[in-house]
């Protein structure tokens, strides 16, 4: 750092660089880091809130018991420790879910990417976000008020007032929007020219949408539906209102089921005393819940990233 | 027959193909589509039309009653949704536009701090929203010791939205075209006088939408809040940031748990409520939208 009055001297090379630090400046970028450092400190507050008591829960309860047996009951007496029950009941309502929401979101994303004209386009695309937009309460209301009287009287199997068949379909049709617009916006990424080249061929536009686009977005289309999985098996409001609070190791998707999330959520809303193990339970199907999650969106945005590098 | 020794595809993709399955692959992926709007339409309509018969100045000026279905309303709960909702606008923007700035105009994207800045903000917003309620609970409401109180929500609430309302502004500050700024500094403003007197301003539309449809969904939001003391019955109105409270979504919840049809019918009339309000809220975001967004 050269000092002003040696600047004058021939032959010295003047330096650009500010005689005089601005520490107000200095001051405004370290508090606007610190907002952004706040993130950061929000993943480690879920990781620290949600180790201690996690811990403590497997230091009383064995992790043997906690993932391979089935019957879940600590509230009940005497307790029952085995999470399958839960993780069975997520994976089956999700399973619903996906079976609703990627062959209707990936058709409506074909449809809006490829079909559609632009003015159609900009009608539908918002009234999809309204869709996104209706709290998971007022889908809990539907599915319980409505969807199961309407299954139960067509259904030809017996169906409960709380069952997972109801539960994973609203899911499903709530997470169409995940799907369709993350979808239309990797195939809206293609480059033209891959389309051309496809019609060029002769190539039909059924076959160009699902051999040339479909294939070239796959990536992005795979991270959707990763995302969309995701928001399944974190959903809680509609599984905790139509599918029941009654853990049930079964198959049946007529009867009520529990999930990981509905757990959480009953547990949660009760009077818990804190440090008990029956607290500690909620803690640690917290911790997998939040782990299966997370890692799903981990690999979901490296696949987005991964798509976005080819064509940009 | 001399044809057939050309490969399939390519006979495939010569043939003009079957008029009839084009269609049928159009038909079905218009279908798709319809399917949703119908459970769409379904859904909105079903809820109007059940809750029409209760929609009156009962539901709002009553408070909540677990008896009595006729004399039941959600006054505690609208005004305790407009507590909750300020308190995390007031938390949560400053600090989303903060760190928004602070990523989009600041941070050096070769250094690793901030590439874990922005894969942790990436991977925030795909975190359930029950187990930001594990994080009230654990952390805002023992740890810190602020109990089940408007702030608690608030708070909480307010780092469910932060990965939206930074997602949003960081698009917003990233369309105002780099010879702005460039003009600016070029006239000897300082960075920060760059960005508080041209970037700003010019981004403050695409922001403030990106905003409210953050709080948008911050209103409509019940899993969180559940863990966090608002299902406890509650008749008066909060008085200040550490009363306890209801909202909104939970008191449809309650009702909707109550096995009696008059509590149902009064869950459709709160939830027409509560999307009459997301409904204005997304209006003045697309108002903004469409008046203020200047294309460069």
């Amino acid at each position: 750092m050269a000092a002003p009055h040696n600047a004058t001297v021939p032959g010295t090379p003047q330096s650009l660089a500010r005689s005089r630090p601005r520490y107000g400046e200095q001051a405004i970028k370290a508090v606007l880091m610190v907002a952004a450092l706040l993130s950061v400190a929000t993943t480690i507050g879920i990781v620290v809130s949600l180790l201690e008591p996690t811990i403590s829960f497997f230091g009383e309860i064995s992790a043997v018991e906690f993932f391979t047996s089935t019957s879940w009951g600590p509230l009940f007496e005497p307790p029952h420790y085995g999470v399958l029950p839960l993780v069975s009941a997520t994976l089956i309502t999700t399973g619903i879910a996906i079976v609703v929401a990627v062959p209707l979101g990936l058709g409506a994303a074909i449809y809006l990417s490829e079909y559609a004209k632009p003015k159609v386009r900009k009608v539908f695309k918002p009234m999809l976000e309204v869709l996104a937009g209706i709290p998971t309460v007022v889908f809990g209301f539907f599915a319980l008020t409505f969807v199961t009287p309407l299954l139960r009287s067509i259904m030809p199997f017996e169906i409960e007032i709380f069952n997972a068949l109801c539960a994973g379909l609203v899911v499903g049709f709530m997470i169409i929007p995940i799907v369709a617009s993350l979808s239309e916006d990797a195939m809206a990424a293609v480059p033209n020219g891959l389309r051309e080249g496809s019609y060029a061929l002769g190539a039909s536009k059924m076959t160009t949408s699902l051999r040339v686009v479909l294939p070239a977005a796959f990536s992005g289309i795979v991270a959707a539906v990763i995302l969309a999985i995701s928001r399944g098996v974190g959903e809680t409001m509609i599984v905790f209102i139509a599918g029941g609070g009654q853990p049930n190791f079964t198959l049946d998707v007529g009867k009520a089921m529990q999930t990981m999330a509905a757990f959480i959520a009953q547990a949660g809303s009760g009077d818990v005393p804190v440090g008990t193990t029956e607290y500690n339970t909620i803690f640690a199907v917290g911790s997998l819940l939040f782990v299966m999650t997370f890692a799903m969106n981990f690999v979901s945005v490296r696949l987005v990233r991964r798509f976005r590098e080819v064509y940009e | 027959m001399a044809v057939l020794s050309t490969p399939r595809s390519a006979v495939q993709l010569a043939s003009k193909g079957t008029p009839v399955r084009e269609h049928l692959f159009r038909t079905l992926l218009i279908a798709s589509l319809v399917v949703a709007f119908i459970f769409m339409v379904a859904l909105l309509s079903y809820v109007f039309v059940e809750g029409w018969p209760r929609l009156d100045s009962r539901l709002w000026e009553n408070m909540p009653s677990i008896r009595n279905p006729d004399i039941a309303g959600a006054q505690s709960a609208i005004t305790g949704t407009l507590w909750v909702i300020s308190l995390t606008g007031l938390f949560t923007l400053p600090t989303g536009i903060a760190a928004a700035i602070y990523l989009e105009e600041y941070a050096d994207k070769t250094r690793w701090y901030n590439r874990v800045i922005e894969l942790n903000i990436q991977n925030l917003a795909g975190i359930p929203s029950i187990v930001y309620g594990i994080l009230g609970l654990g952390i805002i409401a023992r740890t810190l010791g602020l109990g089940f109180s408007v702030i608690t929500a608030s708070l909480t609430l307010g780092l469910l939205v932060l990965p939206i309302v930074i997602i949003a502004s960081r698009e917003a500050l990233r369309a105002v075209p780099p010879s702005i700024r460039e003009g600016s500094l070029a006239l000897g403003a300082t960075q920060w006088q760059t960005i508080s007197r041209q970037v700003l301003p010019a981004s403050i539309p695409g922001i403030a939408t990106g905003s409210i449809l953050a709080l948008s969904r911050a209103i409509g939001e019940a899993a969180p809040l559940l863990m966090l003391g608002a299902v406890s019955f509650i008749r008066f109105n909060p008085d200040g940031i550490f009363a306890s409270y209801t909202v909104l979504p939970i008191q449809i919840f309650n009702w909707i748990s109550q096995s009696r049809e008059g509590f149902h019918v009064l869950a459709a009339a709160a939830i027409v409520v509560l999307l009459v309000i997301l409904l204005l809220m997304n209006s003045v975001a697309i108002w903004l939208r469409n008046r203020y967004q200047k294309r460069w």
